[in-house]
């Protein structure tokens, strides 16, 4: 038998909420945390998109003046929330060998990078600061979290694009299952605000340009979405081994049952119509926790609103779940909080742990009118979930065919 | 043409921006690694920023002789004349 992996610390700086009481009210009220861009730059390149999802509470309000120049932004989101899920866990005693980092990113410290490389322009190499390197390298993250913590079993560093985060659920649970950790804080942080990746990310039509109505920009499912909204932020959770948890008198929000990644092997961006590669992962993932179609009650979507990508995950969700789809509320979170890319899974695992846990599927704005291609009973006002043994999915699926599930079981 | 007062003032502000470390602990007979606890890339960081500052070139080869504040400061103080 498998060690059973439970989560019992929860944390995260998103667009709709500092922390994690925060973001989880609002999620439930259902607000969007999509703003027109301020910042010279929108006007100085003339970018297409001129709106995003910014943390609500900046980093600088969080962390030391020295701390935010030594990290990336990217960097520094990651370690705001995780420092929040382990003071959530109230872990006092810890045996350090056997505590692991996973903590993923899509795109790593782009900032610092494309600042350092202005700087070599600009001023010449004598001014390309020493700490770009650390800043810049993808495991930044992973390896500031684990210097944090004092987590000696590993730190890694999942990057699979936007099913980055959600991979790094499947890394920690690992981790605990083959027994080489007894604890893993589990993530992913993004931080990629800059005029080259939205220029980038414009370039192949993948952004919403409703630049006039910013908070209505976000709208998976409507049949007037027109591409995704770039969020920012991070999310967390302490995967604690169940023997463990339960020796210290945790308190446990629910357990992480099971996890899968499959690749679509289909096209590097395009998702494979049919969703096979999805719906391989949605079935490995409940076989992953022995749970069957009808044990499901309530799904975190990757739902990016992109006219090409909501389709094909309803498609899948059908092929694995059958006729039981019909009686799923499926969530469509980024609706509120834009695409936050490597660190989308993890904060949506943080909300979809909530909902099993407090029993609430959280709210899906600016859906007025639903694409009759996608018939889901998408939740529009936060619903009451079960009572009993119930239990969640959250998906995310990323460019490179990459798609990741996990399974959440109630406690 | 700065005093070596003024230097030590400078040199403490890029310290302080660079570790935190309060301007009042930058003085000149505290070793830049036994007692202000600064490691190679942060000394790096100063050094850059020094050179800026002072329009100063400190050459690579040169760091490793800097082992107090007050080296910095005659060093910055002589690149200077």
């Amino acid at each position: 038998m498998a060690r059973k992996v439970v989560v019992t610390g929860l944390g995260a700086t998103t667009p709709i909420g500092g922390d994690v009481p925060t973001l989880w009210q609002n999620a439930l009220k259902g607000v969007s945390g999509v703003r027109r861009l301020t910042d010279d730059w929108v006007e100085q390149f003339d970018l297409p998109v001129k709106i995003a999802a910014r943390l609500t509470v900046p980093a600088e309000e969080v962390l030391s003046r020295v701390e935010m120049k030594r990290m990336d932004p990217s960097t520094q989101y990651g370690v705001i929330a995780a420092r929040e899920a382990w003071k959530d866990a109230g872990i006092e005693n810890v045996d350090h060998d056997r505590l692991a980092v996973a903590f993923a990113t899509g795109i790593g410290g782009v900032w610092t990078l494309l600042n350092g490389w202005d700087t070599l322009k600009e001023k010449g190499p004598r001014r390309v600061l020493p700490m770009t390197v650390p800043m810049l390298m993808p495991n930044g993250v992973a390896a500031a979290v684990s210097l944090d913590l004092g987590a000696r079993a590993g730190a890694h560093t999942p990057v699979s694009a936007c099913a980055s985060g959600t991979e790094a659920m499947s890394v920690g649970q690992e981790l605990i299952r083959s027994g080489k950790a007894d604890v893993v804080m589990v993530g992913g942080a993004e931080a990629a605000i800059h005029p080259m990746p939205i220029a980038a990310f414009a370039s192949m039509q993948a952004l919403s340009k409703r630049n006039d109505d910013p908070e209505a920009a976000s709208r998976p499912y409507d049949i007037d979405r027109d591409g995704f909204v770039m969020g920012e932020g991070a999310g967390a959770l302490v995967l604690e081994a169940e023997e463990h948890a339960l020796a210290r008198g945790a308190r446990i929000y629910a357990e992480l049952a099971g996890t899968s990644v499959t690749a679509d092997a289909y096209h590097i961006t395009a998702p494979d119509p049919e969703g096979l590669g999805a719906t391989r992962a949605l079935k490995a993932a409940m076989f992953d926790a022995r749970v069957q179609p009808e044990d499901i009650v309530h799904v975190n979507a990757h739902a990016t609103s992109t006219p090409v990508g909501d389709k094909p995950e309803y498609t899948a969700l059908k092929a694995a779940l059958g006729s039981h789809v019909d009686n799923v509320g499926v969530s469509a979170t980024k609706s509120q909080m834009g695409h936050l890319l490597g660190a989308s899974g993890a904060v949506e695992a943080v909300l979809t742990v909530l909902a099993v846990h407090e029993r609430m599927a959280p709210a899906t704005i600016n859906l007025d009118n639903q694409d009759p291609e996608i018939p889901l009973d998408v939740v529009t006002t936060a619903r009451d979930l079960p009572e009993g043994d119930i239990v969640a999915l959250s998906n995310s699926f990323g460019f490179g065919g990459h798609n990741a599930v996990i399974v959440i079981r109630s406690r | 043409m700065a005093s070596n007062e003024e230097i030590l003032a400078g040199l403490a502000e890029i310290i302080n921006e660079e570790t935190g470390l309060a301007t009042d602990a930058v003085e000149l007979d505290k070793s830049f690694t036994d007692d202000l606890d600064i490691d190679s890339i942060s000394m790096m960081t100063i050094v850059v920023n020094a050179e800026e500052k002072f329009g100063v070139r400190i050459p690579d080869e040169e760091v490793k002789n800097l082992s107090t504040v007050g080296d910095a400061v005659n060093f910055i103080s002589q690149a200077q004349a």
